[in-house]
């Protein structure tokens, strides 16, 4: 098992792992959330091919948005 | 929720002063208790929709982390229709671990109101008024 940090909690993972299979491991869907990797953006499209490794700290964040209809 | 009398008005002041647009921002705190919020920009600078700017997002989450304090609770406002959550905001209501505050400027006075919202259900929270000043106001 590897540890990586997902907003500040340690988890532990078995890699390979992508950042789309990292986020639904946590219960969000990955066109809901917006993601910083070790501090960089990552586009929703690079998702499935960034590959997760082993001390990387992941911040998930949902969109957040809304109106009146 | 245990909001400060302070923050409540200038997350209502925020809601007057962007007229005729939707307001919105963040209120951060720990253990229900809200310390400040965060005013941020509404991207779709629009009177009918709201959406947060996600670099200001993950700033506000490493501002508060550093304060030792969580993001506890959004919030936006209604100009011209009241404090409920419309289908667009139950729909957009992603995070289900956080409370969702309305502020709505439809009457006389300004009415706010705070929601739970998971999985479609929306459920009511109490706000509480808490007096004094325990928190303070971040610039955007």
């Amino acid at each position: 098992m590897s540890k990586i940090k997902v907003n500040e909690e340690v988890q532990e993972v078995t890699l390979p792992l992508s950042l789309t299979a990292l986020i639904q491991a946590n219960s969000a869907t990955p066109e809901m959330v917006s993601v910083q990797l070790n501090g960089e953006f990552i586009p929703q499209e690079k998702f499935p091919d960034t590959d997760l490794r082993e001390g990387d700290e992941v911040d998930i964040l949902y969109f957040m948005g809304g109106g009146t209809q | 929720m245990v909001i400060p009398q302070s923050v409540l008005d200038a997350v209502i002041r925020q809601a007057y002063d962007e007229l005729p647009n939707e307001a919105c921002g963040l209120l951060v705190g720990l253990n229900g208790q809200v310390h400040q919020h965060y005013p941020l920009n509404n991207v779709d600078h629009s009177p009918e929709h709201f959406s947060f700017d996600p670099k200001e997002q993950f700033r506000v989450l490493k501002e508060a982390r550093a304060d030792g304090l969580k993001i506890i609770a959004n919030y936006h406002s209604h100009p011209a229709t009241p404090a409920r959550p419309s289908q667009e905001d139950i729909r957009l209501a992603y995070d289900p671990d956080i409370i969702y505050l309305i502020v709505s400027l439809a009457g006389e006075k300004p009415d706010a109101k705070a929601f739970s919202i998971r999985n479609g259900a929306v459920t009511p929270v109490e706000i509480e008024i808490k007096h004094g000043s325990i928190g303070a106001s971040a610039s955007r």
